[in-house]
């Protein structure tokens, strides 16, 4: 039985593990923003580029990994 | 490039990179390049036709222009910078204007190309920005309390500080422009990429693909389209967060003590 070859760099490998941090942190900034807004609706418009700018700190992580592996 | 023969299967070209590298039109002029002076002409015109025959009850044009400058104006200038966010409000809506432009390219038919995803043109962005919040900041304290102020955060203990200035000064100074330009580069990368992928796999299953795959390609357009709305929300998002990030910088440079 021939083993089907597999040819390539384990970069993509790395570049899904490297995901895992950066999903897990916009999830608990969502989650975070998403209860706060729910206890007090009227400081949603505080809390929103908050949110927003958490969110891009945590994704610019992934992207990071994204552009490494592409680079390296 | 290695990367694009582990992802393809027999005879069909994942995209990748290659993708993203343009002909010559002519003599050295490549399609990011015309979409930079189209989106250039685009803005121009949209605030001269909006703006030129300002009234103080103003017309529908007058009223799209002026939506969008207020936007950048209080959601983000004034939120951001606070009293004085009236000087920078010019260079925030020029560039939100710009790079929401740009980014909306991504998913428009016939040009269908995200400039921002040639690393080139976010990295001159980010290099405006980063000129100007030192500028602003060295001119607004003198180049020591500047620095003194990005290296030192206020009530740390001595001990640390000779592991805290080398790091608040890699922070500021150095990683804060990559992030910026490097975070809307590869979003757009990413995303063209995302759509490559759907639209180019889905044409090969439904032109050349062997027994059930014709038949499966509808899923894959269906993914296309799918990104391609999600797409334009992540294009949206990113122009705010490139301003929003500037002007938060901006910011930093100004206040007088953390």
């Amino acid at each position: 039985m021939a083993l089907a070859a597999l040819d390539g760099t384990l970069n993509l490998v790395g570049y899904g593990l490297s995901a895992i941090g950066p999903g897990i942190g916009v999830g608990l900034i969502f989650a975070a923003y998403v209860s706060g807004v729910a206890r007090q609706p009227e400081s949603r418009n505080l809390l929103q580029p908050i949110a927003i700018l958490g969110f891009a700190l945590a994704e610019a992580l992934a992207l990071f990994g994204l552009v490494l592996a592409f680079v390296l | 490039m290695s990367l694009v023969t582990l992802a393809a299967g027999p005879g069909f070209e994942a995209p990748g990179p290659e993708d993203f590298k343009f002909p010559d039109i002519a003599g050295g002029v490549t399609k990011p390049m015309v979409l930079i002076v189209l989106s250039v002409v685009i803005v121009f015109g949209f605030y001269w036709l909006t703006g030129r025959r300002a009234l103080v009850v103003p017309s529908r044009a007058q009223f799209a222009g002026e939506s969008v400058y207020r936007f950048v104006r209080d959601g983000v200038a004034r939120d951001a910078i606070g009293p004085e966010f009236a000087r920078f409000v010019p260079y925030l809506t020029a560039l939100f204007s710009f790079v929401l432009v740009n980014n909306i390219f991504g998913i428009i038919p016939v040009l269908q190309f995200p400039s921002m995803s040639r690393i080139g043109f976010p990295a001159a962005l980010a290099l405006m920005s980063w000129l100007t919040f030192n500028y602003v900041g060295i001119r607004r304290k003198g180049l020591g309390t500047y620095l003194k102020q990005v290296c030192i955060p206020p009530d740390v203990p001595t001990w640390i500080l000779p592991i805290l200035i080398p790091l608040e000064f890699f922070q500021t100074i150095i990683t804060r422009p990559l992030t910026l330009g490097l975070r809307l580069f590869a979003n757009m990368f990413a995303g063209h990429l995302l759509l490559l992928v759907f639209i180019l796999g889905g044409d090969f299953m439904l032109l050349h693909g062997s027994a059930a795959l014709p038949f499966l390609s509808p899923f894959a357009f269906v993914m296309g389209i799918g990104m391609t709305i999600f797409e334009a929300l992540i294009e949206v998002l990113q122009a705010y967060i490139f301003v929003l990030l500037t002007a938060l910088y901006i910011a930093g440079a100004l206040a007088e003590e953390h």
